[in-house]
């Protein structure tokens, strides 16, 4: 991956970087982590998504778009309902925007803890997805020099 | 220079926006990006990435629903 234009186009690297916790494992809530990490990249920003509790879930092989939804799932008819109607309008899926954010340059940083509690191993996750297995430091490194920084 | 074509008319948020900066690391500078697309707030945005990326946007039209902008790398 070619990261020589973020150099040259950016505005500086500091203020210039968004940090998102991906906590939750719900499928809408992926959806609004990823739109908004893609826009940032697009935008000229870094980008990082850290992976952790019931959002790691998603990184598992063939888990990404098997999230509920958050709200009105009703047993995955809501659900159902909503990918139909996503479909109509042209969203593309989450692992097509998870592409994008990859080639695009953004990080994917997975939470070793989550592994651990959760029974997680290196094997089970994605690991053409994930940049790096780490902890909270990596998580405040980070967000300390990021203008937006959420929560999802 | 080159003249890249990116078609993003029926896409929408945020494939058109990606799409754009997509073309635009992969462009050489002075190359020129054009866009067509036909999701509204995408014409409004990528204007705005445009600006956040310090580079020229060359101009904006519209016809019938669907904008094109032309982008100098």
């Amino acid at each position: 991956m070619e990261d020589k234009d973020t150099q040259v186009e950016g505005e500086g690297t500091m203020a210039n970087k968004a940090t998102i916790v991906v906590h939750s494992g719900d499928m809408d809530k992926l959806y609004s982590a990823l739109i908004i990490a893609n826009g940032a990249l697009a935008m000229g920003m870094e980008v990082s998504l850290y992976f952790t509790f019931w959002g790691l879930q998603r990184l598992r092989r063939g888990a990404l778009e098997k999230g509920p939804l958050s709200k009105m799932n009703m047993l995955g008819l809501g659900k159902w309902m909503v990918k139909r109607k996503m479909k109509k309008v042209g969203v593309v899926s989450l692992e097509r925007l998870m592409q994008d954010f990859k080639e695009l340059g953004g990080k994917v940083l997975a939470c070793d803890m989550t592994m651990e509690i959760m029974g997680i191993k290196k094997e089970d996750l994605r690991d053409d997805l994930i940049s790096e297995y780490c902890a909270v430091g990596t998580y405040v490194n980070e967000a300390k020099e990021s203008t937006i920084t959420l929560f999802i | 220079m080159a003249n890249i074509k990116v078609d993003c008319v029926g896409e929408t948020c945020p494939v058109p926006l990606v799409e754009t900066r997509k073309a635009l690391r992969k462009a050489e500078e002075g190359d020129i990006v054009e866009v067509i697309g036909t999701h509204p707030a995408s014409k409004k945005e990528i204007p705005m990435a445009v600006k956040s990326l310090g580079l020229e946007l060359i101009d904006t039209q519209e016809e019938g629903g669907v904008w094109r902008i032309r982008i100098r790398r």
